[in-house]
């Protein structure tokens, strides 16, 4: 235990003294909430649908704890190309407890940086519906951070440079977060783009966030539940086996 | 305590360790020497459960490293040849996250750190990030980190690069104590040949990935009739590095060193 304690600490030393991912992680998404929340919202409210800002504000973050927890496969990278891997990796600890580790750290930082955000968006105006659902939301988060950091963890062990990781990022994680209905309703949309939300997580965890905070459920909360249980499962599954299989 | 047999590595056509074979005792101090791109540090990846040997077995502490290789990896330490500190952290904070994953008591834990950080005159510096320490001091971490727990076998990959003479000498009196006090066995591998000279008990020579020759320094300096190691090392490897210089294959190699590695 003491070992798995001591790489999740690792993780949580090393994002505080990373100023600048502390402001990149308060900046990027006030932009999108100010650019899409004030930018938008007049469309959204004169067609009918009510408050942009409140709609919105689920889904940026879960965007940021995504692209957050996203982020530990790079830090495996970079672990790598320093060399200090290798020191984990001949230490007699399983490489299950170092994944575990590791992976909770980077979900631990992205959870924070989830809750960031929810905290500037009450500071522009956003309330919840109720106050104590506040915690559901970011056990949300954190399940989502972790299902994500393990995935990125099995992403960072077999692809070897940062281009390739970051192609994958691209051409994954970005489709699958612009189709997941953060940031616009999928009630309305083309019947293969809905098709195609209705298999990606992302939309599960978008719409359980909703639900915890704004008190609007697409899906239903037991199903958004259900789905982000099996994405957790599998990504933990995919990036233990990734793992295990790293030679340097 | 150490056992290689017919160890074989390939990548793909590439042949990095072609069928060696040897044994280390206990408490022996054992030098694997030979030029760049030899197969040293495949070898020493191989024994250290970094890397999977295409075909081989291969024996620490009597555990089979393929099979068992948890409990071969609590049976040694390794000093890398690359550094592997993590910039981000303190000196301290490196050597507590790797007294951990190597299981030191926590009692024990303080002392045996500031012994160590002692040794390697940066106690002073411990609390500083490991990203503002030049080359030497990072090396100096490394060895320190290294010898944190004391294991059965001690792996040193070109440990002492970048080193001043006044830091090799008291890593190499550190290490000889070792091995002696704690029967620790040793196997180094150095560009410094009097190194080896001065700290090995036996010495394998090994290029192409082949072993050429092993046995004492008096047995090495016997067989090719010279004065010093220097001697008897260009003797049985100098020629074969200007032919590899022509050969297609050396050029392709030249390029791909860092993906060999």
């Amino acid at each position: 235990m003491y070992q798995i304690y001591i790489l999740w600490f690792r993780q949580i030393k090393k994002y505080f003294r990373s100023k600048s991912r502390i402001v990149g992680a308060v900046g990027q998404p006030l932009l999108f909430l100010l650019a899409l929340g004030y930018g938008l919202g007049s469309v959204y409210k004169k067609a009918g649908e009510g408050n942009y800002l409140h709609f919105l504000v689920p889904g940026i973050m879960a965007q940021t704890v995504l692209f957050s927890a996203m982020f530990y496969g790079a830090m495996l990278i970079f672990d790598r190309q320093f060399g200090f891997l290798k020191e984990t990796l001949v230490a007699p600890v399983s490489r299950l407890k170092i994944m575990i580790g590791g992976a909770l750290g980077g979900a631990t930082t992205a959870t924070l940086q989830g809750t960031l955000v929810l905290v500037i968006a009450y500071i522009i105006g956003f309330r919840v519906a109720h106050i104590y659902m506040i915690f559901i939301a970011i056990l949300i988060m954190f399940v989502l951070a972790t299902a994500i950091a393990a995935f990125s963890s099995g992403l960072g062990s077999f692809v070897q440079d940062m281009q390739g990781f970051q192609a994958i990022n691209q051409f994954l994680i970005f489709p699958l977060y612009f189709l997941s209905g953060a940031l616009y309703p999928l009630t309305n949309v083309p019947s293969w783009l809905r098709i195609i939300a209705e298999f990606n997580p992302i939309s599960y965890t978008v719409d359980a966030m909703r639900y915890a905070l704004i008190n609007q459920t697409k899906f239903g909360i037991e199903k958004d539940l259900i789905a982000l249980s099996l994405t957790l499962i599998i990504c933990v599954l995919y990036g233990v086996w990734q793992f295990r299989r790293i030679q340097t | 305590m150490i056992e290689v047999k017919n160890l074989v590595k390939k990548f793909n056509d590439f042949t990095a360790v072609d069928n060696i074979s040897f044994k280390v005792k206990p408490g022996e101090r054992f030098a694997l020497l030979g030029p760049n791109g030899a197969g040293k540090s495949t070898t020493i990846k191989m024994l250290t459960t970094l890397l999977k040997p295409t075909s081989g077995e291969l024996i620490l502490n009597g555990h089979n490293v393929l099979k068992e290789q948890d409990k071969v990896r609590k049976s040694f330490g390794i000093v890398f040849q690359d550094p592997t500190v993590d910039n981000d952290m303190t000196a301290y904070e490196n050597m507590e996250l790797h007294a951990v994953l190597y299981h030191v008591p926590k009692r024990e834990l303080k002392n045996r750190i500031k012994q160590l950080l002692d040794l390697v005159e940066l106690w002073e510096k411990k609390d500083i990030l490991v990203r503002n320490f030049s080359g030497g001091m990072r090396r100096r971490l490394e060895i320190a980190r290294g010898l944190l727990h004391h294991p059965k076998i001690l792996f040193l990959d070109e440990p002492t690069v970048g080193l001043d003479a006044q830091t090799r000498v008291l890593l190499w009196n550190y290490v000889n104590k070792l091995a002696k006090d704690k029967n620790m066995t040793i196997l180094f591998t150095t560009h410094y040949l009097e190194e080896a000279e001065n700290n090995a008990d036996r010495i394998a020579l090994v290029d192409h990935g082949k072993l050429i020759s092993i046995g004492n320094l008096a047995d090495l300096l016997l067989k090719t009739k010279s004065k010093n190691l220097e001697e008897a090392y260009l003797k049985m490897t100098g020629t074969e590095i200007r032919d590899e210089k022509v050969e297609p294959g050396a050029v392709w190699r030249e390029r791909h060193r860092a993906r060999l590695r």
